[in-house]
């Protein structure tokens, strides 16, 4: 009698702390996401959805004759791996830079960070006006070429325009994850690495990376899911354009659902890119994890 | 000899880094000296500073976006959703932690497991299904989005921290004849401050940020529009509108700017204590 009160009371407590929880993240997720495992294999239009028919690998067969699709696959890893690495590289330089003695190292931290709390379609709008006109005109001034590009008119300076503004909003976040990590090094350990005699490559190498591994580990997660995921600042920056020479996956999921209406077109897609962002993401985590020691 | 050599070397990455800084703030001050200059002006020389100031560019998009309906918008979506989401994934991660049963378990797996699928991956389907739930249009609609996709990552978030939290003192107010939920609101939700704080700064953000989700959700009730939708409007094909359009980005980007620099050593904590805990 007395058990099957608590055994109640448990099953309330349950309900009460766990169930809004579990009812928006079903619903909001998990229902859509397996979801489309059906609709990727259907012919849906986004309008009526018993018109859906049953079309089995139709589509798949489909994306494997997609040229926009493997191009802006190809676009996307490309871009990834170019601003993950120019984003990464900048963040622990200005992590150093700004370890040390310098008198105005709040506020230049503060300055880094800024471009990461505006959201990315505003930022993309930002840099569009940098690049069209603000460009234009030092260009005009110093006649230096960078600045005379047809920054958002070709294909190639579209893609580096990319992965200027990318670098941009994320180099001051990862810089504050480094920062947190090289603050947590023990002093003493780099001292005896300096009276061993270590030079100072030696001392990055040997010394830094090793113990500052754990936040290496989440930058690059957080710097690659970004960048292949990367969907406002394509939209806002270059529309994909010219052309769809700059179309990341992620714009050409949203462009073949949306602007093209296919929707189960779209939906296969958009499983593939579940696919190659959890293969990319779990194996570089694996791969980095191993290397982390502990001081 | 070896202090000053420090100290000039010091000083030379000193102002290396403030050329950097300079470097970095470009962007904006392009962009706001260029949002109080006519338009003709801007076409002629964007570099320059602007000789007189056209604040009539401010007063006209404040009345063509109509900004206070607007910022109230992205101002109820936010808070709304923040407060939910820190109630319920907080409770949540507590019964998981606290009756850590095969299916909380469970639960927990496919919370953290569902990190990884990118929005795309299910924005269709979500379109369709809350179109079935009488949701798109809708404020409760909207928020209820963000309380699904924002619960996976505070959850992780609080799990992580309520590991941390004594188990004696729940003991004690249980001894003293508190109940179940009495002990969480009295005793434990207190103690959850600092990630409480994590929580709220990081899905602020994203929130007040978001494009996508308004466009799918809110896209058709022009009474909903937030600050970043309702700036896309300058930004059509064919418009270039620069004037207009500069100042209608400044005031969009102001406010949580301001939000920003007000909370300034909270959210770079926050932000710390979130991407190492992630």
């Amino acid at each position: 009698m007395k058990r099957a009160l608590v055994a109640r009371k448990g099953w309330s407590q349950q309900i009460v702390f766990l169930g809004p929880c579990l009812l928006f993240f079903l619903t909001i997720v998990i229902t859509p996401f397996i979801l489309g495992f059906y609709y990727s294999s259907t012919d849906w239009n986004g309008l009526d959805l018993n018109k859906a028919v049953w079309t089995g690998s139709a589509n798949w067969s489909r994306i494997l004759h997609d040229d926009n699709f493997w191009h802006s696959l190809n676009f996307t890893l490309r871009f990834t791996v170019i601003s993950v690495v120019i984003a990464n590289i900048l963040a622990l330089v200005l992590a150093f830079l700004l370890m040390g003695a310098l008198k105005t190292k709040n506020v230049l931290r503060t300055v880094f960070f800024m471009p990461n709390v505006i959201g990315g379609i505003l930022l993309g709008y930002i840099w569009q006006f940098i690049f069209t006109k603000g460009f234009a005109t030092i260009g005009d001034l110093t006649h230096i070429s960078f600045f005379e590009l047809p920054w958002l008119g070709t294909p190639n300076t579209g893609f580096w325009g990319l992965v200027i503004v990318f670098v941009w909003q994320t180099a001051g976040y990862m810089m504050i994850i480094y920062i947190a990590s090289l603050a947590g090094i023990p002093k003493d350990l780099i001292e005896a690495a300096k009276i061993d005699g270590a030079r100072p490559h030696q001392l990055f190498t040997s010394v830094y990376v090793p113990l500052i591994m754990p936040a290496i580990t989440i930058c690059l997660f957080l710097t690659i899911s970004n960048a292949f995921k990367m969907f406002d600042l394509n939209l806002s920056l270059t529309k994909g354009g010219p052309g769809t020479s700059t179309q990341s996956l992620a714009y050409n999921i949203y462009s073949e659902a949306l602007i093209n209406n296919r929707y189960g077109l779209g939906t296969a897609k958009a499983l593939l890119f579940f696919a190659a962002v959890s293969i990319i993401t779990i194996t570089q985590v694996l791969i980095t994890k191993r290397k982390e020691v502990s001081a | 000899m070896n202090v000053s050599q420090y100290k000039t070397k010091t000083f030379v990455l000193e102002v290396f880094a403030i050329l950097l800084a300079l470097l970095f703030l470009a962007p904006f001050y392009l962009v706001l000296s260029n949002s109080v200059k006519t338009l003709k002006e801007i076409l002629l020389d964007a570099a320059s500073f602007p000789q007189i100031f056209h604040w009539s560019n401010y007063s006209s998009v404040w009345k063509m976006i109509d900004f206070p309906q607007a910022f109230w918008n992205s101002l109820q979506i936010t808070l709304l959703s923040v407060l939910l989401i820190v109630l319920f994934s907080s409770m949540a991660a507590y019964q998981i932690v606290r009756r850590p049963t095969k299916f909380n378990s469970f639960v927990f797996l496919l919370l953290v497991s569902a990190m990884i699928i990118p929005f795309q991956s299910l924005m269709l389907q979500l379109v369709r299904v809350t179109s079935l739930l009488e949701l798109r249009g809708e404020l409760y609609g909207i928020v209820a989005c963000y309380l699904g996709f924002g619960m996976p990552l505070s959850v992780f978030l609080f799990h992580g921290f309520i590991k941390t939290v004594p188990l004696e003192l729940e003991e004690a107010a249980r001894v003293d004849g508190s109940n179940p939920y009495g002990v969480f609101f009295r005793i434990v939700f207190p103690l959850l401050m600092p990630i409480m704080v994590t929580v709220v700064i990081l899905n602020t953000l994203w929130i007040w940020n978001d494009y996508l989700l308004p466009v799918l959700i809110i896209g058709g009730n022009k009474d909903l529009t937030t600050l970043p939708l309702a700036v896309t409007k300058f930004f059509g094909q064919y418009t270039k509108k620069w004037d207009l359009a500069l100042a209608g980005l400044v005031m969009a980007i102001v406010p949580i700017l301001l939000f920003f620099l007000s909370l300034q050593r909270y959210i770079v904590e926050g932000v710390t204590a979130g991407s190492v805990k992630g």
